[in-house]
């Protein structure tokens, strides 16, 4: 036990809960004012949901003895056997690993409601919540952190390049086309109606981040440090590059400055305990430039993934957990990629990003159109013409 | 001279300033207002009661025209704001008695 690494654990913890309601505010300036409440209330119900069934069953899926390589057996549930020692191999108390997770899968969460902003029952919603945490999120964890079949291939992801931005991003665009466009998309333009919101809830998640990937070292030390230093350059590139697609297009836009960061950060993701700065920069600059495309095609196809959690945490995801293969670095931890001489890495990843993309897709999609089947996914045309402030909450953000 | 003052959906707002442009009219005033029409805004149902949304959001445009001119604004104004559905919206026409620009003082009346 190392109280110093359990002090940084418990501080991280805190600075990604923090990023939920952050994704609220981020998302909730990019919608109307009469969904404003109900996006930030979706990241809230996040947090509520998933806080229970995580110390309830989904830990012990996540982190449980191996079942087949698939999923964690229930040994955990309701945290039993889950105590003040450390796990083996680790200086913090067992609590402390199963809070700092819990809140990896609260975010996880909260970034898929980017595909059903403004237009979704919150009843079902909470319904979709629960299979998909216990369906891809937790299957997700194992496969990669819980000693999983992914991890036994030799798959790395530092801090959720798969487990959280992959299975988000391509989640929501499952959803996406299950629940399909919002009323009025392609016909008139859809403003975002407050952007000094989104910029707060962007400074909220860049600063939560730094316990996100910071904390994932699992110890107060230099592969933490090296995590922190590597995501602020990575974020910084990207949102430069935005800035300056921005600049050439016509005006810097700062909601475009934001979404390069989170671009940037979500890239970093997988790779923050692996590469070195120079690795950081480059990451940086492609996913700035990647993810812009993306959310250009999104746009061109009219594919209605509102927020755009597909464009830059699916495929910011992707490209980072990629590039762990290339840019990984024995001077940072004792993993090498391409350029260090290893096509190992590289291979064991592509097969990862592969089955991470499609499992998360696929059965994101099968659970969606069994909710709106059953439940129906969608509010009536005239709750969504009202807004979902009003008629999921009875409540308004401006009087 | 006439005040023509339109309460239409806010979403149609771009439509309906695009449309008024290209015909010449480009002055207009424009508030966020709340209102009801003869629908009394909407009933929603949910989990066996009633709600009753009141007052819902819409855009008032505001124009002041030479006489001459206002049928066809008026007409350029209801086929760019129609979808056809409840709550388009209506259109008000007022006398105006004088208008005076403050940069010059000129004074315009008829």
């Amino acid at each position: 036990m190392d109280s110093g690494d359990t002090a940084w654990i418990l501080v991280s913890t805190a600075l990604v809960m923090l990023m939920t309601p952050g994704v609220g505010l981020f998302y909730a300036g990019m919608v109307r004012k009469k969904n404003a409440v109900n996006m930030i209330a979706l990241s809230f119900v996040c947090l509520v949901v998933v806080s229970i069934i995580w110390v309830a069953y989904a830990y012990s899926l996540a982190f449980g003895s191996d079942v087949a390589g698939f999923t964690g057996d229930l040994s955990y549930a309701f945290l039993e056997k889950v105590g003040f020692d450390p796990l083996d191999g680790m200086t913090i108390p067992h609590l402390v690993f199963v809070i700092y997770q819990m809140m990896f899968a609260v975010i996880t969460l909260a970034i898929l409601t980017s595909a059903v902003a403004e237009r979704v029952k919150l009843s079902s919603f909470i319904i979709f919540g629960i299979l998909w945490i216990t369906l891809v999120y937790a299957p997700f964890a194992h496969w990669l952190w819980g000693n999983g079949w992914l991890a036994k291939l030799g798959a790395l992801d530092f801090a959720g390049g798969m487990v959280v931005h992959i299975s988000s991003g391509f989640a929501a665009l499952a959803l996406a086309f299950v629940v399909g466009k919002r009323g009025g998309f392609g016909e008139y333009n859809i403003e975002p109606h407050n952007i000094p919101m989104t910029l707060l809830g962007a400074a909220l998640l860049w600063f939560g981040w730094f316990g996100f990937n910071g904390g994932s070292a699992l110890a107060a030390n230099g592969l933490a440090a090296n995590a922190i230093v590597v995501t602020n350059t990575s974020a910084a590139v990207a949102g430069a590059v935005w800035m300056i697609i921005g600049w050439i297009k016509g005006k810097p836009g700062s909601l475009g400055i934001v979404s390069g960061a989170i671009a940037g950060l979500a890239a970093i993701t997988p790779a923050a305990g692996f590469v070195d700065v120079k690795g950081a920069i480059i990451i940086g600059l492609v996913s700035g430039i990647i993810c812009y495309l993306a959310m250009d095609f999104r746009i061109k196809k009219q594919i209605d993934e509102s927020l755009d959690a597909w464009a830059i945490h699916g495929i910011g995801g992707l490209w980072g957990s990629l590039a762990v293969g290339i840019f990984a670095t024995t001077s940072i931890n004792e993993f090498a990629g391409l350029i260090n001489g290893s096509v190992s890495l590289l291979k064991a990843q592509i097969i990862a990003v592969i089955a991470t993309v499609i499992y998360a897709f696929v059965v994101s999609y099968v659970l969606a159109k069994i909710v709106d089947a059953v439940f129906g996914l969608r509010v009536s045309n005239e709750e969504e013409y009202v807004g979902l402030d009003v008629s999921q909450h009875e409540e308004v953000a401006y009087a | 001279m006439k005040k023509i003052e339109a309460i239409i959906r806010p979403e149609k707002l771009e439509c309906v300033k695009k449309a008024l442009e290209e015909s010449g009219y480009v002055a207009m005033t424009v508030t966020e207002v709340k209102g009801r029409g003869e629908q009394k805004g909407i009933k929603l149902q949910f989990r066996g009661r009633e709600v009753d949304v009141d007052f819902l959001q819409k855009t008032k445009i505001e124009i002041v025209a030479e006489d001459k001119d206002v049928d066809r604004i008026i007409d350029i104004i209801t086929s760019s704001a129609r979808t056809g559905k409840y709550g388009d919206g209506r259109i008000f026409v007022l006398p105006v008695e004088k208008s005076v620009k403050i940069r010059t003082g000129e004074e315009v009346s008829e």
